[in-house]
């Protein structure tokens, strides 16, 4: 039978244990991450792809590219374009060129160790183009699961990547499901889509909407309730990728199909 | 080329930027880690527990478990694009990723093995201390020994009765405490795959418990392994010498196989733990067939067949079962049942890490690892074959060296 | 000391003092939380300069206009007006000091980006006028019989 005073020691003991790692919950807590919406934050950057509008030129894959120093024949970049062929049988063929940075040139679809699947014009029930990008989430999965804080987000909603402090471990690569993220091939550090971030925080557009002929791509400040973008997102039908993932993504479509990955 | 493009194949439509990043060094680090946990573990069943006959496994495990930790960091620093800078995870760890969980857990974990390790030779530093202290004429070795023997007493020279109580009440502590550690530094491997959501065959909260379990039964394997290896090769040097009797003989294997005995209960136990997790894993997806589930079955039951059911479900758990709980257990038995199980824990990791690279994220293709055989640069040694045998034989290496001076074979050790 | 089982610990204490020392030394002032908390605004704060002073290549329209003011007027009332300067003539850079010309892309492979046909009628790239790379004039650049300034189908040129 314990006694009173043993009883009465290691409760406290144990209380004060538990005590001890509960103040590292500080650390996460959520109203610290939505303060800088209250703090009167001015700026959050956001993206609007017009999918009806895309014709898969590829413009904007080779101004990113020379924009933002991917080498040209490097079988990466920070952005592409994805070509959806539905047939009438119901398939659905997709692929993406060398990310289309040459466009799609041809009818035939690249399907890698399958080699290129013919299409007829018959067979075809709808075909279109989807442009993709880091869609700069909310939740960030690929900022959560940095070991070492080399990749953050900053207050206008960007993720950035420190090169000089990446160790190159690949985790933020397998955490991120659209899979905007590789290495570097000259820099070696994880890379994504920055949206252009020396561009727009100085009042440009970024290097793909400026290439793009047709419109298709456009970016805004959703903070700012008279931008043209903010506008569409707020009145119109859009969509976002892969939402039941949580990640709360800033790039928004207008006319995305059921088909797209 | 960009980093994962020389040893993977697309096919379909796989994401522009999508490789398989992760390869062989990855697979290897759990694999390591999962030995070292393991080793562990069988070594406190002694301390913790007081399995009696487990004594003599339970001292060459610790020293074991001690020879693959710093093992288990080099799958990871092979890996790293930048490998210098991988102290950063000390520096500026971010806890919400799993993976910067290792600086603390892994330094942890180490100072708890040195630590038991310290308080179970510390008789044998002193004695050897003491010994080459009195010695005159010492070499130019037995001086450097003599130094390094002095440093490892930390200065506590005291052998009455008393002290060594306090030696061995001081390992049960540490061997309890270190058990969580242990699970932790394992769980945690687990955790690394288990947390990413946007891989569908990693993400299961089954997965950290799966690693333990099956990290658990390789540790045991090894150590089971390398004693039956290390007996036999100490008795043949004993036989050449004509230093052991043929009686002696006999009861020396005789108490090695109650000990291998004893030792595979214990497997046995991790392994069925271990197969049922992961059966009930593969039950759960096929049932519940969420969205990722077509493009899984087709990797689980189609491309990864013959590695899934074959090596590390047949091969792996299946015949090991077998021959171990068939009666009267032989050594030799007991040799081919460990190198199965570790073949099959070996391949759970590899079904783990290059399985779940092997569908795209968009669930609408597929990418083929082909392992880099002979090593063009040094991507494709330090992500290949060669890498891979690198670390894998390392340990033993580091086994022998610490072995010179904390001895695991009785008649070896002073006391 | 007295108990000699509390030393291995002091050897760990002194590993972990070690370890916080050289923290101070390693890791650059300005690491920190910053804005976004813990979770996602953990990192260098100067690296977010370092970022927005990355060099800016493609200058725009905008930029071209200061001195070739009738080209782009030219182009705007045509069929191209879409086209910034710079995907056929490459990135201003620090044109005109350095490069002093621009290069002219001349290719077949620029005008397939869009002109080569591709029969999807749901894409607005079914609607763009486009010829079969292959068999159109396979030997000639198009700008042989084609002004990209102004595009005119191909029948009213022959007027």
């Amino acid at each position: 039978m314990i006694s009173r005073r043993a009883f009465c020691r290691n409760t406290l003991l144990i209380l004060g244990g538990i005590a001890l790692p509960l103040t590292a919950l500080e650390l996460f807590d959520p109203k610290r991450i939505e303060a800088y919406r209250e703090d009167g934050a001015k700026v959050r950057w956001v993206f609007l792809v017009d999918t009806t509008r895309c014709t898969g030129c590829g413009f904007c894959v080779k101004a990113c590219k020379i924009e933002n120093d991917t080498p040209y024949d490097a079988e990466v970049s920070r952005t592409w374009v994805e070509r959806y062929v539905i047939t009438k049988a119901g398939e659905t063929l997709i692929d993406s060129p060398h990310a289309a940075r040459d466009g799609f040139l041809s009818p035939g679809i690249d399907q890698a160790e399958r080699g290129i699947r013919g299409v007829d014009e018959e067979e075809i029930a709808k075909a279109f183009f989807v442009p993709k990008l880091c869609n700069q989430c909310d939740n960030p999965p690929c900022v959560q699961v940095c070991p070492v804080g080399a990749t953050y987000q900053t207050a206008d909603g960007v993720v950035l990547v420190d090169r000089k402090w990446c160790i190159g471990c690949g985790y933020c690569i397998m955490g991120c499901p659209y899979g905007v993220r590789f290495f570097h091939p000259v820099h070696r550090a994880a890379e994504k889509c920055n949206f252009c971030y020396h561009r727009i925080s100085r009042g440009m557009k970024t290097a793909c909407v400026d290439a793009c002929p047709f419109g298709a791509r456009k970016v805004g400040n959703i903070l700012n309730q008279d931008d043209p973008v903010t506008k569409t997102i707020m009145t119109e039908r859009v969509n976002v990728l892969k939402e039941e993932y949580g990640t709360k993504p800033q790039v928004f479509y207008l006319g995305l199909s059921r088909e797209v990955k | 080329m960009v980093h994962g493009e020389a040893w993977t194949l697309k096919e379909l439509f796989v994401y522009p930027n999508e490789y398989i990043y992760w390869t062989i060094q990855i697979v290897m680090y759990p694999f390591m880690t999962g030995l070292v946990a393991g080793a562990f573990v069988l070594s406190s069943l002694y301390h913790v527990f007081g399995v009696k006959k487990l004594e003599q496994i339970a001292r060459f495990s610790l020293v074991f478990s001690f020879a693959l930790l710093p093992v288990a960091m080099m799958p990871l620093l092979l890996h790293l694009q930048f490998p210098f800078r991988g102290i950063e995870v000390m520096m500026t760890p971010h806890f919400t990723s799993a993976i910067a969980a290792f600086g603390i857990v892994f330094t942890t974990y180490g100072m708890i093995v040195a630590s038991e390790l310290w308080f179970v030779y510390r008789a044998h530093f002193v004695t050897m201390a003491v010994h080459l202290r009195e010695k005159p004429d010492k070499t130019g070795l037995e001086r450097s020994l003599y130094v390094l023997y002095l440093a490892l007493t930390l200065g506590a020279f005291d052998l009455s009765h008393e002290a060594r109580e306090k030696d061995e009440k001081a390992v049960k502590v540490l061997a309890a405490a270190g058990i969580p550690v242990a699970c932790f530094l394992h769980g945690y491997a687990g955790f690394i795959f288990g947390s990413v959501k946007a891989n569908a065959l990693w993400m299961t909260p089954l997965m950290p418990v799966i690693f333990i379990c099956s990290a658990i039964v390789s540790g045991i394997a090894l150590c089971i392994l390398v004693y039956v290896i290390t007996m036999e090769l100490v008795r043949n040097l004993a036989r050449r010498h004509g230093k052991v009797s043929e009686h002696n003989q006999a009861e020396l294997r005789a108490a090695e196989l109650e000990a291998v005995t004893m030792t595979t209960r214990y497997l046995l136990m991790f392994l069925v733990l271990a197969i049922t997790l992961e059966l009930l894993d593969l039950v759960f997806r096929g049932y519940t067939a969420v969205k990722s589930w077509d493009i899984l079955r087709s990797v689980i039951y189609g491309k990864d067949f013959f590695n899934i059911f074959i090596v590390q479900y047949g091969l792996g758990n299946l015949v090991p079962l077998i021959l171990l709980l068939l009666p009267r257990l032989t050594i030799r038995r007991a040799v081919a049942s460990t190198i199965l199980v570790l073949l099959g824990v070996f391949m759970m990791r590899w079904n783990v890490v290059i399985g779940g690279q092997a569908f795209s994220s968009s669930f609408a293709g597929f990418m083929h690892y082909h392992l880099p055989i002979w090593p063009h640069s040094m991507e494709t040694f330090k992500e290949g074959l060669f890498g891979a045998l690198f670390v894998a034989g390392t340990p033993f290496a580091l086994f022998w060296g610490l072995t010179r001076i904390m001895p695991v074979i009785p008649h070896q050790s002073s006391d | 000391m007295k108990n000699h089982i509390w030393r291995p610990l002091l050897a760990a204490l002194t590993l972990v003092g070690l370890i916080l020392l050289l923290r101070l030394a390693f890791v650059p002032d300005d690491f920190g939380v910053h804005e976004r908390g813990y979770m996602y605004g953990w990192h260098r704060k100067g690296n977010e300069a370092e970022w927005q002073a990355h060099p800016i290549k493609y200058k725009t329209d905008v930029y071209c206009k200061e001195c070739h003011p009738r080209k782009i007027e030219e182009l705007a009332k045509s069929l191209h007006a879409g086209i910034m300067c710079e995907n056929c003539h490459g990135p201003a850079l620090g044109h005109p000091e350095d490069p002093p010309t621009l290069t002219i892309d001349r290719s077949r492979s620029l005008c397939a980006r869009c002109h080569s046909y591709l029969p999807y009628r749901s894409s607005a790239r079914g609607q763009i006028r486009g010829i079969n790379v292959k068999t159109h004039h396979p030997e000639a650049d198009c700008v042989l019989c084609h002004y990209p300034h102004n595009p005119q189908p191909y029948r009213q040129r022959r007027q």
